[in-house]
């Protein structure tokens, strides 16, 4: 009875209230004090801001008071009684200290202990005696009573009914209600016959509160229970699929101990790969727009950097495969399980570990055809392993197999693919296979290996190899792939070098992976260059500081910087690989004297790649035209009086003179126009030399001319080209050259003016103005006030903490004042009543004295009488 | 005595047993000299071994001899004075003794000889010894002077002695540079120095008008070499080290500085008077105004030099002007239209040239004077930033600053980059470049148009230094030092060490190695 008591208190009693100005405060809403205006304070602000929201325009100065004297009263006057007092009142109600039990836990409990002890002791020999309710002391059996029809009306019945079939059911602990579960029936049915709306409204109160729980238990079960069932499903399932692997475990290793079959397929489920929503596919404009965006975006980032916009780091492009169809699909994870060999055998391992989660009827049916089969035993061995691993990359990549299925190229799978191969088919495949490439190869791990890979096979089925070891070691496959794919591209450089070494150069398409692969590492291929031309510029430092002059860089370098071309932007105003590039074919330009046609040749490479790195940013190269220049003087007859002045490496008068001069002027009909080869390779008569000779000066007037295209607009355009306008006017045996050389002459003489253009004088840029010193004073605009602004970033932290230092300082030092004048003020008060009391104390002595003289002397008095 | 006669026997004797031992033979044939007058006649042995083909035996008999003949003159066995004709010793009336003491001089003499022949050797080894040996002849002598005493010129000093070791040094045929670097030793010391400077003079004439003063390549670069192994000391007090550890005479020649000084200028006169291989006059020149003439006593005779190396012109006329700016600078020379003579020593080669760094350091000093007309300045900067157009980078990032910092010591030549009187009325370039007269090129009318083109440079570096003319340039000037001897590598490592953030890709991906969408290479070549 008591705690029901104690529960009701709680729940509706309001605590004591101490004086006055509390009473009333708490009997009002806050409402009503926010609205009186003797509550409340209004803070004047001095300016009024607008769009600003201040905190503490209104202040509750009476309501904020009291608070803070309730709170002194819990805390501090409650030491302040117990100090200097050893004893401690305990309360040792349930759970009363325990503030993580929730209330209404705390009540039920306590509920529950009294009842066992009153059980325990009182009603150990009450057989029939329901124990009585009470409320305040008052039988509720009688209130009951006392209620009214109408109430027990609204309450519906089968609330009724509900509450004491729920609270049998949860609230379980209820010692009496189990130990007579009988009985309990029989008050349910008493208690539908006559409504007990305070039980039930208690009864509700506490069923709500446990509504959640209860749900939050029962969906639990539930879960586990679907679990469970799915689990005994995916059993059965499991062991059609795991049929090879059991049956392998049963006959040659039946001392693995057998795995945790639950364990295996959680953990497996939980890799598996959620499906992801696709995006809709997009219509071949959209994706024609979208591809010319992406060209716009770039070619201005492209135009940016050839400005030397520095300020802003554009970004690399994202990667683009070669073979990229654009069309948003990103193959993350390339884990197609590809045919490979391993010490000359099928391996066919991994494929057909997939096989088997996919096609495990088929396998059963096939089971008896494999048994002979050594190879296909071992890897089933490995596919158990490979469960065993519990390989994430392995059961993602069996779900990638599943879905990518769909996709695949038929032909590339066909081995693993085939579901109702026979034998005698597999086989023939097998061969075919062994003929045709292998899907799969390690990767390099030195250069050797690589050229053992490529070796004997022709340009194309090397491209193949490189993209597949490409593809087979993409960088989301694995975590040392990134660096294999770097050694590779290393390699394939090397292997590139090589085949320009060799004569006659081989040079294949592998320029599209070394493409791809650059995409992929924009770092490493960077640094593999920078190490490249590092190399070889420094050799021919040395040589030029040596010698004073260097021979032609090789033709695997005059490679490597076309390839440079092709995997960087040659335009950018600063590039880590191209200006060196540049600086490279500038050194080699200026340093390395022609003295035979092969010089030319070399020469006239880079001069072609010079002219390709400008051709889209057209900045000038002095020594492309310097070149040139030499080159067109090689092709003039020795003229004392020359109009010019050729710069090194080449010479007014020197060994290689008329090197370039056409011996026989019958070769310039013979002559048709065809494109050069890379290396000189034995001309042997004098016609074919004369042939490349004018070969030489059609690329070389080309060259020139598209070099007066690219340098036209340069102010000293007419003092770049004017020594090779004398040549070419004066000097150059054009007569003697076929057609096609003659246009083109006729045509860069046209395209050169014979009197310079005219410029406009230089004057400085427009700068702004500097203002004048001004002598007002200077406004200087504060926009955060109050604010101690410290040059650096910790003095400002700095000033920051000890600003807040000082304001919690000022803080304590105001609550230990107010808690002395609390302390104070109770002490005064505890002194105040102690002396009221002492004085009705003596009052009421003096005053019983006084009655009692009063008495006497009333007596006295009537003795006297 | 010796007679003709015993020699055959002996060596007809001995030489059954050379190829056994030849070391034992010349051991004993030594021993047996040292041992008594008797024996002297196994000194002829000895020499023979000095022209054996064997390698080995030569340079046992090279220390041998050394033994004997150091032993000899300790002992006083050598005749002192004028030395009669071998002929005309049994002929005097002189008794055993002397005519001994002769016959060892002879020996002595044919020792010397043969030495000097060993200085042409084939093998370094052979010549390293001989020479060596022959030095220790000098100190020995020097000890023992084999001369009548005459303290009056050269103290005992053996001068021939001297006169021969150059004599074998300098090789008309062969280049002598390892030995001449091993002789550098001795050179150290005063004495030797003084001594082989001074019979340079005759070795140079004689050798010279044997030739009819032709160009002698191998002969001049050995001259050159042992010229330029020569240090001379610079201060009196520094002349201490002597082969010959003797009191020195107050009057000596060797311990003066000024005699020194004499010395190597005369050497150097005689040795530039002739006809000199073009690259042996760049490395004179080379050398000249730090090496030569600090120690010459009057570094105005090689004015003549100088003005004909300035007047050759190319890369040679650069390098004289080194040696010009010394005498020019501290002697006070006068050179007439010298500026003129500069302005058109300017043509493209001077980017490309080894000299390039030395070159721009000294018309840096040249063109500092603010007291230079303006034209002049103007002149040279047009001149220099029209050449530009041929320039390589590294030269560029030189001429570029040069440019800038003579437009900022003449502030009248600022017309060149910033001509607000005349905006926007476009002209043709005034300057005439073909003028061989600063005075008349007109460049102070014109504009560096030249710069502006080169603002769109390749290399980043070199446009963004042209681009510094488009503001007023700041104050300060910029420091050349460290741009002078800039090489491309260098230049290239700066972008290869530059820590980079990010690396921009070709986005136009590739089909083939000569298709890419700009392809030049491919129109003109093909891969078969």
């Amino acid at each position: 009875d008591r705690i029901r008591r104690a529960i009701v208190a709680k729940m509706g009693k309001p605590p004591k209230k101490k004086n006055l100005a509390d009473k009333v405060r708490k009997t009002k809403t806050s409402a009503q004090i926010k609205n009186n205006p003797f509550e409340v304070k209004i803070n004047r602000k001095k300016f009024d801001v607008l769009g600003r929201k201040s905190k503490h325009d209104v202040g509750l100065p009476g309501v904020s008071r009291s608070k803070a004297i309730n709170k002194r009263k819990e805390t501090l006057l409650k030491e302040f009684r117990l100090k200097n007092k050893a004893n401690k009142l305990i309360d040792r109600r349930f759970g009363e200290y325990d503030t993580k039990m929730a209330p209404e836990d705390k009540i039920l409990k306590r509920f529950t202990l009294e009842r066992q002890r009153t059980q325990a002791r009182k009603d150990l020999y009450n057989l029939n005696e329901d124990e009585e309710l009470t409320h305040y002391g008052q039988s509720l059996a009688e209130i009951e009573k006392l209620t009214d029809a109408v109430d027990s009306e609204s309450d519906s019945e089968e609330k009724g009914l509900l509450s004491a079939e729920l609270t049998a059911a949860h609230f379980g602990g209820g010692g009496l209600l189990r130990k007579k579960p009988s009985e309990d029936d029989d008050d349910g049915k008493e208690g539908r016959e006559k409504p007990k709306t305070r039980q039930e409204l208690i009864e509700e109160l506490i069923l709500k509160s446990k509504q959640e729980k209860r749900e939050r238990q029962a969906q639990k079960e539930e879960a586990q229970e679907l679990t469970e069932k799915l689990d005994q499903e995916w059993r059965s399932i499991q062991r059609l699929m795991a049929h090879k692997a059991s049956r392998a475990e049963g006959s040659e290793e039946p001392l693995q101990p057998k795995l945790d079959d639950y364990d295996v397929m959680v953990r497996e489920l939980g890799f598996e790969m959620k499906a992801q929503p696709s995006e809709k596919l997009k219509t071949a404009e959209e994706l024609a727009r979208e591809e010319r965006e992406r060209l716009q975006r770039l070619e201005a980032d492209r135009q940016k950097r050839m400005l030397g916009d520095v300020g802003e780091t554009t970004q690399a492009p994202s990667h683009l495969s070669a073979d990229d169809l654009n069309d948003g699909f990103i193959l993350d994870k390339d884990d197609r399980k590809t045919l490979s060999y391993q010490d000359g055998k099928w391996n066919v391992q991994e494929g057909e570990d997939e096989e088997g989660v996919k096609d495990s009827h088929e396998d059963d049916a096939e089971g008896d055809d494999e048994k002979d089969d050594d190879e296909e035993d071992e890897e089933e061995e490995e596919g158990v392993e490979g469960l065993s691993d519990l390989d994430s990359e392995q059961g993602s990549g069996a779900d990638d197999e599943e879905e990518d299925g769909g996709e695949e190229d038929g032909a590339e799978q066909t081995p693993a693919k085939d579901e109702v191969v026979s034998q005698e088919e597999r086989k023939v495949m097998q061969e075919a296979a062994r003929a045709e490439l292998p899907y799969t190869f390690k990767a390099p791990e030195s250069y050797t290996d690589l050229k053992a890979m490529l070796q004997g096979h022709t340009s194309e089925q090397q491209c193949l190899i490189v993209e597949r070891t490409q593809k087979c070691h993409h960088p989301s496959l694995a975590v040392g792939n990134k660096t294999k794919l770097q050694k590779l591209f290393g390699f394939l450089l090397e292997y590139v070098g090589e085949l320009a070494t060799q004569s006659p150069p081989e040079l294949t398409t592998i320029n599209a992976q070394i493409y791809s692969l650059c995409q992929l590492f924009p770092d490493a291929t960077c640094k593999e260059m920078q190490t490249l031309l590092s190399d070889n510029a420094h050799s021919m430092e040395e040589t030029i500081e040596v010698k004073g002059r260097a021979a032609f860089p090789g033709l695997d370098m005059l490679v490597y910087l076309k390839i440079v071309a092709l995997l960087f932007p040659t335009s950018d105003f600063r590039h880590p690989v191209t200006t060196p590039a540049f600086l490279y074919i500038s050194q080699a330009l200026t340093k390395c004297p022609v003295v035979s046609l092969e010089g030319t040749l070399s020469g006239l490479l880079l001069c072609c790649l010079a002219v390709e790195f400008v051709s889209l940013s057209r900045r000038f190269i002095p020594e492309l035209i310097n070149f040139l220049l030499g080159l067109l003087h090689l092709a003039v007859p020795s003229d004392p009086c020359a109009g010019y002045r050729v710069v090194p490496p080449f010479r007014q008068q020197g060994k290689a003179r008329e090197l370039l001069l056409v011996r026989d002027p019958e070769a310039s009909y013979s002559w048709r126009k065809k494109p050069l080869p890379l290396t000189l390779t034995n001309i042997l008569t004098e016609l074919q030399r004369d042939h490349y000779r004018l070969s030489v000066l059609h690329t070389c007037l080309d060259l020139v001319k598209r070099c007066t295209a690219l340098y036209r607009e340069l102010p000293s355009y007419q003092q770049i080209f004017q020594p090779i306008r004398t040549l070419l006017a004066k000097h150059l045996p054009v007569e003697g050259y076929p057609t096609p050389l003659q246009v083109l002459h006729r045509e860069i003489l046209e395209d050169l003016p014979e009197s310079p253009s005219q410029h406009a004088p230089l004057v400085f840029e427009k700068k702004k103005p500097i203002p004048l010193k001004l002598l007002e004073p200077k406004i200087v605009e504060v926009l955060d006030y109050g604010k101690k602004r410290g040059s650096t970033k910790e003095e400002k932290e700095r000033e920051r903490l000890k600003h807040k230092y000082k304001r919690e300082f000022k803080g304590a030092l105001r609550e230990i004042r107010k808690d002395t004048r609390f302390l104070a003020q109770t002490k005064l008060s505890d002194i105040m009543s102690r002396d009221a009391e002492r004085k009705r104390k003596v009052k009421e002595l003096y005053g019983s004295l006084a009655t009692q003289e009063g008495e006497w002397k009333a007596l006295k008095r009537k003795t006297q009488k | 005595m010796a007679l003709p006669g015993d020699d055959n026997v002996k060596k007809s004797c001995t030489d059954g047993k050379r190829s056994a031992s030849y070391k034992e033979t010349i051991r004993t044939k030594a021993e047996l000299v040292l041992q008594s007058r008797k024996h002297a006649n196994e000194l002829f042995d000895v020499l023979e071994y000095l022209q054996s083909e064997e390698e080995n035996e030569v340079i046992f008999a090279i220390n041998a001899c050394q033994k004997i003949f150091c032993a000899l003159m300790e002992r006083g066995d050598l005749y002192v004075g004028q030395l009669p004709k071998e002929k005309e010793i049994l002929e005097g009336d002189r008794d055993v003794v002397e005519k001994y003491k002769m016959f060892i001089r002879h020996r002595y003499n044919d020792c010397i000889e043969l030495l000097q022949d060993c200085m042409d050797h084939e093998a370094y080894q052979v010549k390293e010894s001989a020479l060596c040996v022959l030095m220790k002849f000098a100190v020995v002598e020097g000890k023992h002077s084999l001369q009548e005493q005459n303290w009056s010129e050269h103290s005992n000093f053996p001068f021939e002695l001297i006169e021969a070791v150059v004599q074998g040094l300098l090789s008309e045929k062969e280049d002598m540079a390892l030995l001449i670097s091993r002789f550098q030793e001795f050179l150290e010391m005063d004495d030797v120095r003084y001594y082989v400077m001074s019979s340079f003079r005759n070795n140079i004439n004689k050798v010279m008008s044997r030739n009819q003063q032709a160009v002698l390549p191998v002969y001049q670069s050995n001259v050159f070499t042992l010229l330029t192994s020569i240090n001379m000391p610079s201060q009196d007090s520094e002349i201490t080290n002597f082969l010959l550890k003797q009191e020195i005479a107050k009057d000596w020649k060797a311990a003066k500085l000024k005699h020194h000084k004499r010395a190597f200028e005369q050497m150097w006169l005689t040795f530039l008077k002739y006809k000199l291989p073009a690259s042996m006059y760049k490395k004179v020149l080379v050398i000249l105004h730090d090496s030569i003439l600090p120690y010459m006593n009057n570094p105005t005779l090689m004015i003549d030099f100088l003005t004909a190396a300035y007047d050759v012109g190319g890369a040679i006329s650069l390098l004289a002007l080194n040696g010009l700016f010394v005498l020019i600078h501290e002697h006070n020379l006068d050179y007439p239209e010298f500026y003129k003579k500069l302005y058109n020593l300017l043509d493209p080669s001077v980017f490309h040239m080894k000299y390039r760094a030395r070159f721009f350091h000294l018309a840096n000093i040249f063109l500092s004077s603010s007291h230079l007309p303006a034209y002049l300045v103007a002149a040279f900067i047009k001149r220099l930033s029209r050449l530009a157009l041929t320039a390589p980078p590294t030269a560029l990032l030189i001429v570029l600053p040069f440019i800038c910092n003579l437009i900022r010591r003449h502030p009248s030549c600022r017309v060149l980059i910033h001509r607000p009187s005349a905006t926007h009325v476009p002209c043709n370039d005034p300057y005439v470049m073909e003028e061989e007269d600063p005075a008349q090129c007109r460049a102070l009318e014109s504009s560096l148009w030249e710069l502006q083109t080169l603002q769109s440079h390749y290399h980043p570096a070199v446009a963004k230094a042209a681009k510094a003319i488009n503001q007023p340039l700041p104050e300060a000037e910029d420091e050349l030092g460290k741009l002078l001897e800039l090489s491309t590598f260098e230049l290239m490592e700066r972008d290869l060490k530059n820590p980079r953030q990010s690396v921009p890709l070709e986005f136009d991906p590739a089909n083939g190695l000569l298709q890419s969408p700009r392809e030049v290479v491919g129109m003109h070549f093909s891969l078969e």
